[in-house]
């Protein structure tokens, strides 16, 4: 039955629609890209993008290249470094302010004030901080996730049926029993989708602080991560692997979601009867 | 004001006749074929109030929605005074403001106010002037003593009036036909007694077929000409009862011997219907 | 109680309550102890800086600038950097960023919300153009930066444009929810009243979608303010990201702080911007909401 139906989806009107747009995207992209060669006229924009025939090639060579995939390696290690330091931090805290009046009025304003300064705006202060490079990145990645996890926990909690807590103190649960078999996993949900969208914003900020601090004056070739991939080969001018990082941060970041997205499910089971 | 009458008057209500002949319709979701409403046959004259009753989910949605155009037919036929709504040819009727229907949950707009909501249908047409209109959806609101709401949202007023303003908004386009959708259902039932005979006081003033669906039996004997009952899913007429208090009547029709004989006689059917839809509900679950 | 109030009100009564609802509400504001928990955190996160910086001079904090230094440079009518609110230097840079910010969010605005409104209504329309957008949007818009400099001539064109594509995901996405979203009932009820698809498509859809589409909004300029700084930060000329970036190269640390904090107070003046052009355009909402809370 289940095989039944995803080749029903498979082979749907929607799947074949969606294919075809991302064909002629691609072919209007090729043809646009080689126009030149073609009509002996460049394409605005589009004429100065490398093909995406070119970009194929250009990764097939990548694939067997070990530095290419310490990239993915390091980028992942700062995304899961800074985003688990968030979770670490950031899950308490809302969770704390959404059962502390005091701590709330008192933490909440100053929090508002500092959460429009963008995260990047961050990256010259933190690297005069952080002793080493590693740790200023590292703590950019961390505040880019970090807001958006305290706001949906301290949301999620704050948005509690008030009739569950009446009920469990009804049957004679304890603060302790109310915080951990009610609020807690009353949050849970929010703070799936919490950390869904922080690492959205991990990967953004990560890739940025790679491309900045590398596009300056120090950084180490190896240790550059995905951002710090595309920012060289921009300035070796190897514009076909500028593609190809931007694809890889791409599948990158949709497979991190994924991952959390389904550890998401699988925490909170009682989501799926809706 | 017309006369009133305790049978639909064909002499006075002349429009709005449904001829529901032999209605089938299968919904076909995954492949697996599930039968919505089974032969299903009722004839409403014009200016009755006809009260469909059945279980939660046993069809009734599908047949007003049939009507309503919302949706097409399997096989089958529904006329609206002689005139082909969707059969043989036609598969889905053309919804339009001759039937006009009143939602479960309500379907005022939230961002237009009270007042724009009720001129909403004229001014779609845009065959009166804007003048004309608002003139006209103020009187109609003054008639059904909405005066004073008129530019507060519906958000802002309470649920029976905004009841109250969604019927008034139908009327607004002269319909021949009224298609209720458990309009009440989510009301307290002190709240519904009042609403139901704000309903019948318009229904005394403006004559239309009505077409209403509810599943709570003391609603459809207070209101209707006749009851429908409906066997549970698929749907199709199980039992016809006539209801012969004579209208116009109001909240002590509910006390009296004739209204507890007909809810006897309409209680066992019902109960029964319900009972198989639950165990229905049991199996599947 | 708010419904009596209101259902005898008319439209000038209406406005005399949300008056004293706005006066109720800032009495009892002042009577809690919510503006003085505040003043409280503010003090101790203003503390901890300047004791740990200028006081203890504790180890790494002593390389920052401390509140003072950075105070009396930012309020300065003679700044020792050059920059404070009364230099034009200072305005030239928000200016910029203010403009680019600007224009990317209106053409994101003009084009992303007509786009997930089609999205959104037209069921073949979302089968071909959405798969596409999906495929796209897991690219972070920041790894678009070297391809944006090569497509578009200048240091200009490619900050504004990485502004606008984090700015028309956004809008797009929210606002094909907020069609998504629509109550099936709304569109059958236009079409029973006899609108047809245009006019469903102008009564209907347009309002109903409108709460998302400034979720939308909201969402989209706080993005657009932080791919704006990665860009600025790149490649461009003037601007606050470039000022943050500049500053930390020439060290001239104050500024860096001057530059964190207005992109802070810029940020949520524009975000506020956007909310109340939302609660203008939504009155039904905020007058819902008005009952909500009473």
């Amino acid at each position: 039955m289940a095989i039944k139906k995803f080749k029903d989806k498979l082979f749907s009107r929607a799947t074949f629609r969606g294919i075809t747009a991302i064909v002629i995207f691609v072919i209007i992209w090729e043809v646009g890209a080689r126009s030149e060669q073609l009509f002996g006229y460049r394409f605005p924009f589009l004429g100065l993008v490398p093909p995406p025939s070119d970009v194929l090639a250009s990764w097939g060579g990548l694939i067997g290249d070990p530095s290419y995939w310490q990239s993915w390696y390091m980028s992942f290690l700062r995304v899961f470094g800074g985003f688990a330091a968030a979770m670490i931090i950031g899950i308490p805290l809302g969770l704390f302010m959404a059962v502390n009046r005091t701590f709330y009025g008192m933490s909440f304003p100053t929090f508002e004030i500092l959460r429009p300064i963008p995260p990047l705006a961050w990256v010259p202060a933190s690297i005069i901080f952080w002793p080493t490079q590693e740790l200023s990145i590292a703590f950019v990645t961390f505040l880019g996730a970090f807001y958006t996890i305290v706001i949906n926990v301290l949301g999620g909690a704050r948005s509690i049926n008030k009739q569950f807590l009446q009920a469990a103190q009804s049957m004679g649960a304890s603060q302790w029993d109310i915080f951990r078999r009610i609020v807690l996993p009353a949050t849970l949900p929010s703070i799936v989708v919490g950390s869904a969208v922080g690492m959205g914003i991990t990967w953004e900020v990560v890739v940025a602080a790679e491309m900045i601090s590398g596009g300056g004056s120090s950084g180490g070739g190896a240790g550059g991560g995905l951002g710090f991939f595309i920012w060289s080969s921009y300035v070796g001018g190897s514009y076909e692997q500028i593609v190809v990082g931007m694809i890889s941060i791409g599948i990158a970041g949709y497979f991190s979601s994924e991952l959390l997205r389904q550890l998401g499910g699988l925490l909170t089971p009682w989501l799926k009867t809706r | 004001m017309s006369a009133v009458l305790d049978r639909p008057a064909t002499d006075i209500v002349t429009e709005g006749a449904i001829r529901i002949d032999d209605v089938v319709k299968i919904y076909d979701p995954d492949g697996a074929a599930v039968m919505a409403v089974d032969h299903c046959s009722i004839d409403i004259p014009a200016g009755e109030i006809c009260m469909i009753v059945g279980p939660s989910g046993c069809g009734k949605t599908t047949l007003l929605n049939a009507i309503a155009g919302f949706h097409g037919i399997t096989s089958g036929s529904i006329h609206l005074d002689g005139e082909l709504l969707c059969g043989p040819g036609q598969p889905q009727a053309e919804p339009g403001s001759d039937r006009i229907v009143v939602f479960q949950n309500g379907a005022l707009f939230p961002w237009k106010t009270n007042l724009d909501n009720i001129a909403f249908g004229p001014m779609m047409a845009g065959k009166l002037s804007k003048q004309e209109i608002y003139d006209k959806a103020r009187a109609m609101m003054a008639d059904a003593g909405l005066s004073g709401t008129e530019n507060n949202f519906p958000g802002e007023v309470s649920s029976g009036l905004r009841r109250r303003v969604e019927i008034v908004r139908a009327l607004m386009n002269d319909p021949k036909v009224l298609l209720f959708d458990e309009p009440y259902r989510a009301l307290d039932s002190l709240t519904k007694s009042v609403m139901h005979e704000a309903l019948l006081e318009i229904y005394y003033r403006n004559k239309v077929t009505i077409f209403f669906i509810t599943h709570d039996l003391e609603e459809a004997i207070f209101l209707g000409h006749r009851l429908v009952i409906m066997s549970s899913r698929p749907c199709k007429p199980k039992k016809i009862v006539e209801v012969d208090i004579p209208h116009p009547r109001d909240y002590s029709v509910l006390t009296s011997p004739r209204f507890r004989e007909i809810m006897n006689e309409a209680k066992g059917v019902v109960h029964e219907e319900a009972q198989k839809a639950f165990d229905a509900g049991e199996k599947e679950g | 109680m708010s419904n009596t109030l209101d259902s005898t009100a008319g439209p000038q009564g209406a406005e005399v309550t949300t008056m004293t609802l706005t006066m109720h509400r800032v009495s009892s504001w002042l009577k809690s102890p919510r503006p003085y928990l505040m003043l409280i955190g503010f003090a101790a996160v203003l503390g901890f800086w300047f004791l740990s910086v200028e006081i203890w001079k504790l180890p790494r904090f002593v390389d920052m600038p401390g509140p003072t230094e950075v105070f009396s440079e930012w309020f300065s009518k003679d700044p020792y950097y050059g920059l404070s609110i009364y230099t034009p230097e200072y305005y030239k840079h928000i200016g910029i960023s203010l403009r680019r910010i600007g224009f990317a969010f209106l053409l994101a605005t003009g084009l992303g919300v007509p786009l997930g409104l089609f999205l959104g209504w037209s069921k073949s329309f979302r089968e071909y153009i959405f798969p596409l957008f999906e495929v796209l949007r897991p690219i972070p818009v920041l790894a678009w930066v070297p391809l944006a400099i090569i497509m578009f001539a200048g240091s200009e064109t490619p900050v504004i444009f990485l502004t606008f594509l984090a700015s028309f995901f956004a809008t797009t996405l929210n606002t094909m929810l907020g069609v998504e979203s629509i109550d099936e009932s709304y569109s059958r009820a236009a079409r029973c009243l006899g609108a047809n698809r245009w006019q469903t498509f102008r009564h209907v859809v347009v309002p109903g979608a409108m709460p998302y589409i400034f979720t939308g909004l909201q969402i989209s300029i706080g993005v657009a303010w932080f791919s704006l700084v990665a860009g600025e930060m790149v490649s461009g000329q003037y601007g606050l990201g470039y000022l943050i970036n500049t500053a930390y190269m020439m060290i001239e640390y104050p500024k860096i702080i001057i530059g964190m904090i207005t992109l802070g107070i810029v940020g949520y003046s524009t975000s506020a911007l956007v909310r109340l052009l939302g609660d203008y355009l939504m009155q039904w909402r905020v007058r819902e909401l008005a009952l909500g809370d009473n």
